[in-house]
């Protein structure tokens, strides 16, 4: 049995027929309409989150599935200090597959290690979030054609954005990906990305403090909140926040076919002008997340449905 | 001078630096053991000033030694049988320990889930790195 905890769990060769999966998914969606009829899915998020739980949960019911589970840790039995491990044994008589958000960090890996039924780590703290990063995947991978041969640049905050690191680890496995790192000094990449990840895979990096700078050669531009409470002072934030706005007047310096994403939810960093430009693709990216969320149940309930 | 006598089975674990051999008698769960234990605590040592050093009196599958490497590989491990050395065993990291050292990280799952292992991998063998199975923190500090 299958669990997913970690982007690296697949490797480059599964990820490239989970992908297509995805793809194939897009392309035919009723032949996978009833490919999960009589299963359940659990979704067990500890923490809120509306996005990541109804991507989750649309998955499920495309592929014909039922969906089952509690959205906060108050409407659980961990309210009444049930373990993880003692709550994922249950779920596993309820349910054929199981999709756990939690605010600790590891705590994905512990229900996967008394569970009977495959699970899926849909964000544990600051630690992981895997299915954010196959979604990033899918998209770039969708609309450029290819994971390899490209620039990035990841804009916002690099320190505290676990999405960003995770998709710096996903992408280093891709031959001639460069990255251009757009942060303030005070949220640039930790070091042991830096050093442990990009330096210790010799991998092509620059980092800015403009977009301005940036933006002419990349193929993705890959934007994340700044975050006030993430500032020492408040006149560092005021002085630094409009350099990570993404507006018309920097898309119009981009190249032609670069594609601006985002994790979502977005606050004010990318101007809603900016909705309407072909290269926005951050509302595409969340459709992607359904389909690869789809190819994921899919792949980790044994599932087969011939691709064409 | 003290003399503490030999042993007739066992080991001798040589060459600790001083003062942590109190550390080692409970990291290897000596006090769970009924055997025989002896810590000579600053002796004279021609290599290290002061050393301590634990003989312990006991079958020798009885004890776990893979936690030693973690704690220090310089030290000498001596196999006793019928009085004798009879091999010295080298120390090496350990891929994984367990129940040794505590993850210090609050948001660590291992800081609320009742009874869980408190486990560490070994990820970087030439910086001696441990991370946290869970929430792969890296570990700092000295084992508890």
């Amino acid at each position: 049995m299958r669990h997913l905890m970690s982007p690296l769990d697949f490797t480059v060769e599964e990820l490239q027929e989970l992908l297509l999966l995805a793809q194939d998914i897009e392309k035919h969606p009723d032949k996978y309409a009833h490919a999960c009829e009589g299963k359940k899915l659990a979704t067990c998020f500890y923490e809120p989150s509306t996005r990541t739980r109804l991507s989750f949960e649309a998955a499920m019911l495309n592929l014909g599935g039922n969906v089952l589970g509690f959205h906060s840790a108050n409407s659980s039995s961990a309210a009444k200090g049930e373990s993880v491990s003692d709550t994922i044994r249950v779920i596993s008589c309820y349910a054929d597959i199981c999709a756990i958000r939690h605010p600790k960090e590891g705590a994905a890996l512990v229900a996967s290690q008394k569970s009977k039924i495959p699970v899926i780590n849909a964000g544990d703290g600051g630690h992981q979030h895997p299915t954010q990063t196959l979604t990033d995947l899918l998209t770039i991978y969708s609309l450029k054609g290819r994971l390899d041969n490209m620039t990035i640049g990841l804009c916002g905050d690099l320190k505290f954005g676990r999405t960003v690191h995770s998709l710096i680890n996903a992408l280093i496995r891709y031959p001639n990906v460069k990255f251009v790192l757009i942060s303030p000094e005070e949220l640039r990449i930790p070091s042991y990305i830096r050093e442990d990840v990009l330096e210790a895979n010799n991998i092509e990096f620059v980092e800015l403090e403009r977009i301005e700078e940036a933006i002419p050669q990349l193929d993705i531009l890959y934007m994340t909140r700044v975050q006030r409470e993430r500032f020492f002072n408040e006149e560092d934030y005021v002085r630094l926040k409009d350099f990570y706005v993404l507006n018309q007047e920097k898309l119009n310096r981009a190249k032609p076919d670069m594609m601006v994403l985002h994790p979502l939810p977005r606050v004010n960093e990318i101007s809603v002008e900016v909705d309407d430009d072909p290269r926005a693709a951050y509302f595409k990216q969340a459709q992607y997340g359904v389909y690869v969320r789809m190819a994921l149940i899919l792949t980790l309930l044994g599932i087969d449905v011939e691709k064409e | 001078m003290l003399n503490i006598s030999g042993i007739h089975e066992g080991f001798v674990l040589d060459h600790i630096k001083s003062g942590r051999s109190l550390q080692i008698y409970h990291d290897l769960k000596l006090d769970k053991l009924d055997c025989t234990v002896a810590i000579i605590m600053n002796a004279k040592s021609n290599k290290m000033g002061k050393k301590d050093i634990i003989k312990v009196e006991c079958p020798i599958e009885a004890l776990d030694l893979d936690i030693l490497g973690f704690i220090d590989h310089n030290i000498t491990v001596n196999v006793i049988k019928g009085d004798k050395i009879v091999e010295k065993k080298p120390l090496a990291l350990p891929k994984q320990i367990k129940n040794v050292i505590r993850c210090k990280n609050p948001r660590c799952i291992t800081s609320i889930e009742q009874e869980l292992d408190h486990i560490f991998i070994l990820t970087d063998e030439e910086k001696e790195v441990y991370r946290c199975k869970y929430c792969e923190e890296k570990y700092a500090g000295s084992a508890e």
